[in-house]
């Protein structure tokens, strides 16, 4: 068996299609595991890891730490709105105090892009990026390009429309370089204040028309819209947005073909999307929650298998 | 008395004779002769493999008659294909007619993980049955550590807790124990040194059945 090519999770931009692939098969071997009466396995029961973020977060944190804990490894929790780094204490600083009380991972979200590639400059642990700004969120991104896999078979030559707030999502980032990197076309949509102006230079189509966009995807990858990293005004108002990019039943059943929805979570619900469409079978939204788990514990196992003793 | 001594020696010469001048002549052929490569001897062939297997079915039989609380589980990834076939054997030359067959990966239980120079290659676990309460025969063809029956012993934990778990490996490589373990049904024992490495070939993936002893 081959092994990662790289000694941190940082981006997808980092991996190469083999890593994908391995990722993937670990994550079958595991995503068996946690369907098992008894959900845990022993491999990691001398890591230590450290979960720092220093943003909010409740899904990622919750599918780190269950995964980390599937694993059998020690788990400690960190957040920055109870910590020292309110009192001026550096990135650097911080995580070395943790690194010395011997902590072998460091799964990290950080509101600055480049959080993690710093760190792992400095710092001896592995670190797992869980989202740095506006930048990437690697798991994320595989987690859905594994549900993809799960639901249509592969992900090569599949198409995916990625729509909403493109500017402000590292899921969107991840998620382009990791369907690019499977082979899949990508297009983004959303209104043209959210789409990043040399967005075209990744090689992603855009499109600013939902219907046109639902009707050449087979996939659709809805995006919440992060009002807490907007500091002006991107549109009119959140009716208007919904009226221009929310997907409803109605609209899906007027497609020509059913497609696909994801969402990465946390649904806006009336905003982006639905709840018929969100509660509809052809959102596979939940699929992707239990498929983050599989992917973590991939992740974390295969990084852990690179420390030698 | 002339004659018969002649025809022996006749016999002698060219049956006995002959097969030992092939079998050195395939010897000092061998790409693997004059230390080049390692060494490999075969400790059972095809012959004896499948006498083996009829042999342990039949033991099995024995001791579980119509195998309605017993489970066979093989252990990957090598013992598969020992399961596969003594279940086969099983269901249709002896016509038993519930035998369940599933298959267990240990690789996340061993405890080797980080201490080798390889990473450990995960493979499939399919258990399509319950494990609460039955007599469950772990299969693998070679037991040497016992510590992949180890790993194994707590991997069937996470399936629940049966009532009995028994060992069968074709191959018992005696003196190289690390743990507490004996199969219940081995196929042959053999004395192995710790240079050398029993592997056992399957007309499934290598196209013979045949064990081979291989000098490291």
């Amino acid at each position: 068996m081959s092994e990662l090519s790289v000694n941190h999770l940082l981006g997808i931009k980092y991996l190469n299609k083999e890593d994908v692939r391995l990722i993937f098969e670990t994550a079958d071997h595991f995503k068996e595991v946690i369907n098992r009466p008894i959900k845990k396995v022993p491999s990691l029961r001398d890591i230590t890891i450290a979960n720092l973020f220093f943003e909010n977060s409740t899904r990622t944190k919750l599918s780190f730490e269950l995964a980390e804990k599937r694993l059998s490894a020690d788990v400690i929790n960190f957040s920055s709105a109870q910590s020292s780094v309110k009192k001026g204490e550096t990135l650097i600083d911080t995580v070395n105090n943790i690194l010395s009380m011997k902590v072998d991972m460091v799964v990290m979200r950080h509101p600055n892009p480049g959080a993690g590639v710093f760190l792992s400059k400095h710092v001896k642990a592995r670190i797992i990026n869980a989202g740095d700004g506006a930048h990437e969120h690697p798991t994320q991104a595989l987690l859905d390009s594994y549900s993809i896999r799960e639901r249509l078979g592969e992900v090569k030559g599949k198409k995916v429309v990625i729509v909403g707030d493109i500017l402000h999502s590292r899921v969107a980032l991840s998620n382009i370089f990791a369907l690019q990197l499977q082979g899949a076309e990508v297009m983004v949509c959303g209104p043209k204040t959210l789409i990043p102006k040399y967005i075209n230079e990744l090689g992603v189509k855009v499109e600013t028309n939902l219907r046109k966009a639902l009707n050449w995807c087979d996939v659709a990858n809805m995006l919440r819209i992060q009002n807490e990293r907007m500091d002006i005004s991107y549109f009119p108002s959140t009716r208007e947005y919904t009226q221009q990019f929310g997907v409803n039943k109605a609209l899906l059943d007027s497609l020509d073909k059913e497609i696909t929805i994801m969402h990465p979570g946390p649904i806006n619900r009336g905003v982006e999307i639905t709840s018929d469409v969100a509660d509809s079978k052809q959102a596979i939204i939940l699929d992707q929650v239990q498929n983050g788990v599989a992917i973590r514990m991939a992740v974390i196992y295969l990084l852990a298998s690179k420390i030698k003793q | 008395m002339i004659r018969r001594l002649l025809k022996n020696c006749h016999y002698f010469i060219y049956h006995v004779l002959s097969v030992k001048f092939f079998k050195i002549l395939h010897y000092l052929c061998a790409p693997n002769t004059f230390g080049y490569y390692m060494s490999q001897k075969v400790l059972l062939n095809a012959k004896e493999v499948n006498i083996i297997l009829h042999r342990l079915a039949c033991q099995l039989i024995e001791k579980h008659t119509d195998f309605s609380n017993t489970v066979l589980i093989g252990l990957q990834p090598r013992g598969k294909y020992l399961a596969d076939r003594i279940a086969k054997l099983l269901r249709e030359d002896y016509k038993v007619k519930n035998v369940q067959l599933g298959h267990l990966d240990i690789t996340f239980y061993r405890d080797d993980f980080r201490r080798g120079e390889k990473p450990l290659e995960a493979n499939t676990t399919q258990i399509d049955f319950l494990v609460e309460d039955k007599n469950i025969v772990f299969i693998d063809d070679v037991l040497y550590t016992g510590r992949s029956i180890r790993a194994a012993l707590t991997a069937i934990q996470s399936f629940g807790r049966p009532n009995e778990i028994e060992l069968l490996t074709l191959i018992d490589r005696r003196f190289s124990r690390h743990l507490p373990i004996q199969p219940d049904y081995r196929g042959r024992q053999v004395d192995v040194i710790n240079n050398e490495k029993v592997i056992v070939h399957w007309k499934e993936n290598e196209n013979e059945d045949v064990v081979y002893l291989i000098e490291k």
